[in-house]
């Protein structure tokens, strides 16, 4: 990559903007998205036995495999809350403003299932900003049914039955999705590198958030 | 340059309707469930995620390991004679050998479980059932769990004493070495780690009848659910 040099460089983002990259996650943002990601890779692992009886099998230690699962699926929001809550947290709060909000050629993209073309891509695509709001959403459906079934002496039974329901189908499209994420991430490499990296060039700006860049430098 | 004009909240209505979905989901999953079983089937319905593999439930901490040769089965209350009966004791006598579904009252069946153990009306004939006795109590090994049977439903001969599951010895996540079998009933009938046997002169409700289940666990008809009967 033409940033390579540049990519260690700590620089503010004002000056970054006028240099050969910008800075796209920060380190609160990359934390943020790396500590989740380890919680979704333990949860899924752990899940695979605890589901299927033939890799239980192989495993074993199913109290202990449960455990693992149960308090990772609890630690599930801190990564985001931390980094949402302190002065650190102000580039993710920005940014999740941005993912919220759709522009009307991205509403389009959405209603015609991803088929139109977005002349003037944000920071974020419109298939990030959706994947995006799905994790959030799933965070908070696997917590709440995950609780109900670890913890069912509060609610009526026949809630037990509805958990298990929410639970296993969440899981399954949770699963799907969060594969097509790694499997885009490893085909687009250069901004699976600005995970890690922090930054992207301009010169992919220009390709690929044309609408984020001309804020920038605007 | 113009501000990009980021207007709608998809964003927050895409958390929204997942949000409600999940909550609607664990209030009303289980007619849902239900519902999409029969309109699909039990074929087909066993590839749903909600299909037909088991669940493993605990109600403590972790399981009870038992040493297969350290294991025993009381059986005492109202009995001619108390048995503490091992492994060997209850594989010497007569064989009963099922095939069931094992259906849970939380919606998902296995379909065509074997099972193979003691008639559990053996059992109490070995012991001698006293006149006054009417129903049995069921203790796990994992010091937490209780269940009932009446007399009459423990002479059943779908009842039985477990040592064997999927054709082969009971694993621990599965309540072996040893676990009560109960076909016609709920799941949560059919007791993990079974350590005592007692004959009492009424039922006592089981642990999971304390928290609302129905005491007489019928398949389709209790705990207010309609599933196909067990095959």
């Amino acid at each position: 990559m033409s940033d390579a040099s540049a990519a260690g460089a700590p620089a503010p983002a004002s000056i970054a903007a006028h240099g050969t990259s910008l800075v796209r996650f920060d380190v609160a943002e990359r934390a943020a998205h790396w500590a989740n990601a380890t919680l979704f890779l333990v949860l899924i692992a752990t899940a695979l036995p605890l589901y299927f009886p033939s890799i239980e099998a192989a495993v074993g230690r199913r109290a202990l495999v449960a455990d693992i699962h149960t308090w990772c699926g609890v630690a599930l929001p801190v990564p985001l809350a931390v980094s949402l809550a302190g002065p650190w947290g102000a580039r993710l709060r920005h940014d999740l403003r941005r993912v919220n909000r759709w522009s009307a050629e991205e509403v389009r993209w959405l209603r015609s299932f991803g088929t139109r073309r977005i002349t003037r891509p944000d920071k974020f695509s419109a298939g990030q900003k959706l994947y995006a709001a799905f994790t959030a959403g799933a965070i908070l459906v696997m917590l709440a049914s995950g609780s109900v079934l670890r913890w069912f002496g509060p609610f009526p039974l026949s809630f037990r039955t509805g958990a298990t329901f929410v639970h296993d189908v969440l899981a399954t499209v949770i699963v799907v999705v969060v594969s097509a994420h790694v499997a885009l991430a490893v085909t687009h490499p250069t901004a699976l590198r600005s995970m890690v990296t922090g930054r992207v060039s301009t010169a992919w700006a220009r390709r690929h958030a044309v609408a984020w860049l001309d804020e920038q430098s605007g | 340059m113009p501000e990009p004009d980021h207007r709608v909240p998809v964003g927050r209505r895409v958390l929204l309707a997942m949000a409600g979905l999940g909550i609607a989901g664990i209030v009303a999953g289980a007619k849902v469930q239900g519902a999409v079983g029969r309109a699909l089937g039990s074929g087909l319905g066993g590839y749903l995620p909600g299909g037909d593999r088991f669940r493993i439930y605990t109600i403590t901490g972790s399981f009870p390991r038992i040493a297969p040769d350290a294991y025993r089965l009381s059986v005492s209350g109202l009995v001619g004679r108390n048995l503490a009966l091992s492994l060997a004791d209850l594989r010497s006598m007569p064989k009963t050998s099922l095939v069931r579904d094992f259906q849970c009252v939380t919606g998902w069946r296995v379909p065509s479980v074997h099972w193979a153990g003691v008639r559990l009306a053996d059992v109490l004939d070995a012991a001698g059932v006293h006149p006054g006795a009417a129903a049995l109590t069921f203790d796990s090994y994992d010091g937490a769990d209780t269940e009932s049977l009446t007399l009459d439903q423990a002479r059943r001969p779908d009842v039985i004493v477990a040592y064997e599951m999927l054709g082969g010895p009971i694993t621990t996540a599965h309540g072996g070495p040893v676990r009560l079998y109960v076909a016609p009933m709920y799941g949560y009938k059919s007791l993990k780690w079974l350590s005592n046997v007692r004959l009492v002169e009424s039922v006592v409700p089981g642990f999971w009848e304390r928290n609302g289940y129905s005491v007489d666990a019928w398949v389709g008809a209790s705990n207010g659910r309609s599933d196909p009967p067990i095959k």
